[in-house]
């Protein structure tokens, strides 16, 4: 439509816009699906399910708390409840390989580790499982980011890192 | 060269009582609006350390105040806008009267819905915020209102498409009009999208919170919600979408780009809208990483139509400026009329829309969501779309809307620009802040003026939000007194108004594919194909659901 009202020839910017659309997209995503399955930092996936209603009578979630399960290898049994975490301060050294495995006793929690990628939710009845490593020495505020009642914001605790 | 959107582009004028009926749907719809506004200065003033949430009448706590900021605003106004707007749209595109009675039922839907569900909210039984996860339980009329309003979609639902199969009945293998196509499709995705919202509110909730159910499965229920809780914000975004293809041309003095382009795009969301729904669960257990992939990808994709949108605006938006006299590569945009405040509000939406799109796609970013996700980066980016693109958008609209309904003079258009440009400076003032706020750990939905915990750093993004918050307060409650004083104060006028409507510069083709565009029916058997690969593997992994969460009424 190159005419003297519409000096543009649209229908060829038209189709560049949408193939560079289409690129960036597809390269956006292309990234993403390799930092995920490529360089392994994963979403929470799919694991078992347990009774709400006896989660303290459920191991691991009996006993809450950080231990060591390998060389330099940790497990942090995470309890979410209104409001608060169990335990509340983490410790765990700079560099090692920090499992957590957690779930809630009553309504939807959910945990940031701010300043980190840690970051998910805590569903009665299913048990989440992330990995991690934070690298520098360190504390962090453990969130509760979602909302669970009247005392949401006063939900939450620590991760030092040595 | 050009070809109009609409059956009958000479004129056709809606009967009195269906003007009445669809003047009274917006304006509920503002009603909330003014109602969700008011609690969202509340809002964003905690962020900022200020609390005024305690001189509001009756209201408990800050939770209280979020969850009507939420549901008025997210619903109440989308909902009661979208159906009085696009129920026009359609009656003046094939220039057929709907059903008035249908329309007033509309209506009493919407407005019993409201009442119920305010009733609980506003007496403290239902601070369960405006996604009601169970096992948290309100009030039985929280969400007894709640089903009311989906309902009265519904309906309107209906009256669309009875409307569509008589015109088509009459005019036997002719393209529907454009403008009719778009407001149809608009309801038929949210029809099928709501269905998740319905059998998780009227099947699981309601009985639940009346003792006819015991338990809850939270996940199951979190999964139906976002199942709705993603295609809604294409409903909240589509009449806005209608406007900007077939009215902002007009107003810009451009024209619409391609007629096929348009519908491609809104065939678009009608498959790609539900698909989408776990990149709000990335972070959920229990739900597989491969789906959760499967729809990030498809969310990728459906970003698409929305830069279709960009292109076909700004080709509008150009066009209208070169006419005005604008050249080189950017003056056109200065030559536009600033001074109709339809336009000047809408494009300012648009601005937003372009920082809200760019968030969304970061937020749909798969393990890229682990950075922001239920942090003030969230609100930060949907301030950008529902809360100024679209509720711009739904202002500028009513700039015209209001004149065409009453026969009533716009009063006060030096206002109503300023309006949109005080919104448009304090909404993005307000993004910054909840944005840089939630890149730094600052939680959403959070009470941070009596928060147990705090960083130093978040003191500048708290101050910011309160700022923009305060500035968008003052732009809405312009944009209240310039449509009161229009609704009551407005000279009559005798003249016929018509809907600002477009031409298209590439009109619709009678023949080859882009005929089967019009055809629905695929469509939704193409859409339900997709919504079953993307939800079918979950649901036969998760089903039979477990239903042992006891309810917590914890506020």
């Amino acid at each position: 439509m190159a005419d003297s009202q519409h000096p543009l020839d649209a229908e060829r910017i038209e189709k560049v816009f949408l193939i560079i659309t289409a690129v960036m997209l597809l390269t956006f995503l292309g990234a993403l699906f390799y930092s995920a399955f490529g360089m392994g930092m994963h979403l929470p996936d799919r694991e078992e399910q347990i009774d709400v209603r006896e989660v303290r009578d459920t191991p691991p979630f009996d006993e809450p708390g950080v231990r060591q399960v390998g060389d330099n290898e940790y497990e942090v049994v995470l309890l979410g409840y209104a409001w608060a975490f169990q335990p509340r301060e983490i410790r765990v050294p700079a560099g090692a390989k920090v499992t957590f495995i957690a779930t809630t006793t009553d309504v939807i929690h959910g945990v940031h580790i701010e300043g980190t990628r840690m970051n998910f939710m805590l569903i009665p009845g299913q048990v989440a499982r992330v990995e991690g490593t934070f690298r520098e020495p360190g504390e962090h505020l453990m969130i509760c980011h979602e909302y669970c009642g009247a005392g949401h914001h006063i939900m939450y605790g620590r991760v030092i890192v040595e | 060269m050009s070809t109009p959107v609409v059956a009958s582009p000479t004129g056709f004028d809606l009967p009195t009582a269906q003007k009445r009926a669809i003047l009274s749907m917006v304006c509920l719809g503002f009603g909330a609006l003014f109602i969700g506004i008011i609690n969202g200065l509340g809002q964003a003033l905690n962020y900022a350390s200020v609390d005024i949430l305690q001189y509001f009448p009756g209201m408990r706590d800050y939770y209280q105040g979020l969850t009507v900021h939420g549901v008025v605003n997210a619903i109440v106004f989308t909902f009661a806008f979208a159906n009085g707007f696009l129920a026009l749209t359609t009656s003046r595109a094939l220039a057929r009267p709907l059903n008035a009675t249908w329309l007033w039922v509309v209506f009493g839907l919407m407005v019993a819905g409201t009442l119920l569900a305010g009733y609980a909210m506003a007496t403290g039984q239902a601070s369960v915020l405006y996604t009601f996860y169970p096992p948290l339980m309100a009030h039985w009329s929280f969400y007894l209102g709640l089903a009311l309003l989906v309902v009265s979609t519904w309906v309107t639902t209906a009256l669309i498409f009875i409307a569509l199969r008589s015109w088509r009945k009459e005019n036997q293998g002719e393209r529907i009009p454009l403008l009719a196509f778009i407001s149809a499709a608009t309801y038929l995705m949210w029809t099928v999208a709501s269905v998740g919202i319905a059998i998780s509110v009227v099947g699981l909730l309601l009985p639940w919170s009346l003792g006819l159910i015991e338990s809850s499965d939270p996940l199951l229920s979190r999964t139906l919600f976002w199942y709705s809780g993603h295609p809604i914000v294409y409903f909240w975004l589509l009449p806005a979408y209608v406007s900007w293809y077939v009215m902002v041309p007009r107003h810009a003095g451009g024209t619409l780009f391609s007629d096929s382009l348009t519908r491609v795009v809104f065939v678009m969301f009608i498959l790609l809208s539900i698909p989408t729904g776990f990149h709000h669960q990335y972070t959920d257990p229990g739900i597989g990483t491969g789906m959760k992939a499967l729809h990030g990808a498809l969310t990728f994709g459906v970003f698409f139509p929305s830069m279709v949108t960009a292109f076909t605006v700004l080709y509008a938006l150009e066009i209208g400026g070169r006419r005005r006299g604008g050249t080189g590569l950017a003056n056109w945009f200065l030559k536009l009329d600033w001074k109709n405040p339809a336009l000047v509000a809408q494009v300012l939406a648009m601005l937003t829309f372009t920082l809200g799109g760019i968030t969304g796609l970061i937020n749909a970013s798969y393990n890229l969501n682990q950075a922001i996700h239920n942090t003030a980066w969230v609100p930060g980016h949907f301030h950008m779309t529902v809360g100024s693109a679209v509720t711009m958008s739904f202002m500028g609209i009513a700039y015209w809307l209001i004149p065409y309904l009453t026969g009533r003079q716009l009063v006060g258009r030096g206002m109503a620009v300023l309006q949109s440009w005080i919104y448009f400076a304090g909404v993005l003032v307000m993004a910054r802040g909840l944005i840089s706020g939630g890149i730094d750990g600052m939680p959403r939905r959070t009470n941070m003026l009596e928060a147990a915990y705090s960083k130093p750093s978040w003191e500048l993004a708290g101050m910011l939000t309160g700022l923009g918050g305060t500035l968008m307060f003052v732009g809405g409650m312009l944009f209240f007194a310039v449509f009161a004083a229009t609704l009551f104060f407005g000279k009559k006028t005798d003249e016929p108004m018509d809907l600002p409507l477009t031409t298209t510069h590439h009109p619709p083709k009678t023949r080859g594919w882009e005929v089967k565009l019009d055809r629905f029916r695929y469509w939704l058997v193409a859409m339900l194909i997709l919504i079953a690969v993307a939800y079918g593997p979950f649901l036969v992994q998760y089903l039979p659901a477990a239903f042992e969460s006891p309810p917590y009424q914890f506020y």
